[in-house]
């Protein structure tokens, strides 16, 4: 079994328009930057894929990443905790201009409603959002004197994952608080592409170590050197590199 | 009004009341200060929404490591006895209820419990976070805040007006003026500065102090 590819752009090259693509990250931190600049790369030569749906804990900060997805014009709807950030100004003027619809979600359902849809569990019920606008129209029910709000599952047809060390089978570890909901997003998606620090052979990576089991996993891709969403907004930049917005 | 603690003055009272050992989250901004006043020979373990447990103070200036930030998206270091985690297990140990304390900022905090700290209302970028999640699963949410706002108007109020986080999820406030609990559907004065005298600490409130025994005087030292 080999589910590495050689390039990025081979990696991405399937993801249809209209398609629901969770991308992982936290802010910057775990965000698979090099994974989202190649979509990028494929619409402006393609004009493909546009009028995608993403899920993400936030909206982007700055011109680059997840914020020049939505800079491009590429994003219909975004699902999400917390649309702010140093610099929103991307997301806030589409917003604003009512050129991308927003779902807010609590984070924590946020990442219990991709845990479920990963897990095949329908709907969950949580005390988050009880008698608050973001309840507003969902089923309530009352367990042992407390009342709990119905939430849905969340899946996708595609999730884009940051792992530190990958192996052929689709095995992955991620790099300390690089984790965060890209276990949970390789869960919930048909399809699942990673980009990993390295690619090691199988049985190198100890079994015991194994974050995400390769059985969540489709496409592994070596980028070596990652770039930190925090460290481009730093110096400046942008993606495409020179476009000034 | 003479005087009123410092946001500093607030986040030093709101340590004094965390067990050494605690599992703490604190929210993004002010009461991420609370850390910093620790008593000595206490330590709490702080907990972030982004799956780190026992994380420590910031690092030095260009020794930042982008992977380990905390909910603010700022760079930490990690304590030893460190745990990193995936978000579902963050909010588990937040829903199930395993945190001992979250500290959170309010615009507005209602006698009946009610939060508001999310939304000041249609306008702007909606964002939540993981406040409703906080509110609904530490055993204690305290909340630390000035008394009244920049205008001088009453942030503990009767009923709130804002967008809710969580209904009657708050127990114990911490304010510029007071240490008030909330209990049975009421705001329960345990402190106030020895400076202001009851009748103007009620007129600043925006529902009834109720009084359930003694009122000790709120001392902070200069910070």
């Amino acid at each position: 079994m080999d589910k590495t590819r050689a390039t990025l752009a081979e990696a991405v090259a399937d993801i249809p328009d209209g398609a629901s693509v969770m991308i992982g990250g936290f802010g910057g931190s775990g965000a698979p930057i090099e994974l989202i600049h190649a979509l990028i790369d494929r619409f402006a030569a393609t004009g493909s894929p546009k009028n995608l749906t993403l899920i993400n804990n936030n909206a982007g900060n700055g011109h680059v990443g997840l914020a020049a997805l939505i800079e491009q014009g590429m994003v219909r709807k975004l699902i999400c905790s917390f649309p702010r950030s140093a610099d929103p100004r991307v997301f806030t003027q589409k917003y604003q201009a009512g050129e991308i619809e927003l779902e807010l979600v609590p984070q924590g359902t946020l990442a219990e409603r991709i845990r479920a849809g990963g897990a095949g569990i329908p709907a969950f019920y949580t005390p988050t959002g009880f008698g608050t606008l973001l309840a507003e129209g969902k089923a309530i029910e009352t367990f042992e004197g407390r009342s709990y709000v119905r939430e849905r599952w969340l899946k996708a047809d595609v999730a884009l994952i940051k792992a530190d060390v990958a192996d052929p089978y689709g095995n992955l570890t991620y790099r300390m608080a690089a984790r965060n909901f890209n276990p949970l997003m390789a869960m919930a998606a048909a399809t699942t592409i990673v980009q990993a620090r390295r690619i090691v052979a199988a049985g190198e990576i100890d079994p015991e170590t194994v974050i995400t089991p390769g059985i969540f996993v489709q496409y592994v891709v070596e980028v070596a050197n990652p770039a930190q969403e925090e460290v481009l907004n730093r110096a400046g930049a942008r993606y495409p590199e020179g476009e000034v917005a | 009004m003479s005087e009123k603690l410092s946001n500093a003055q607030i986040a030093w009272r709101a340590a004094q009341d965390i067990a050494d050992g605690a599992y703490v989250n604190l929210g993004i901004g002010f009461p991420e200060m609370v850390a910093q006043y620790q008593p000595p020979g206490r330590q709490a373990i702080f907990h972030t929404e982004n799956g780190i447990l026992g994380f420590g103070e910031a690092p030095p200036q260009g020794e930042e490591d982008w992977d380990m930030i905390n909910a603010g998206k700022k760079a930490v270091t990690l304590n030893p006895g460190a745990a990193f985690f995936h978000h579902a297990d963050s909010f588990a140990m937040v829903r199930g209820g395993h945190l001992d304390v979250a500290i959170l900022g309010a615009y507005e905090v209602a006698e009946n419990g009610d939060l508001a700290n999310w939304s000041t209302g249609p306008k702007g970028v909606p964002a939540v976070g993981g406040a409703m999640d906080l509110v609904h699963g530490a055993k204690r949410v305290a909340v630390i805040t000035e008394h009244v706002t920049k205008d001088g108007k009453p942030k503990l109020v009767k009923r709130c007006t804002l967008p809710l986080t969580g209904v009657g999820c708050v127990t114990r406030l911490y304010t510029s003026l007071a240490v008030i609990d909330i209990e049975g559907g009421h705001f329960v004065l345990r402190e106030k500065l020895p400076s202001i005298s009851l009748e103007t600490l009620q007129s600043l409130t925006g529902a009834e102090l109720k009084l359930d025994g003694p009122v000790a005087d709120l001392i902070v030292p200069e910070l």
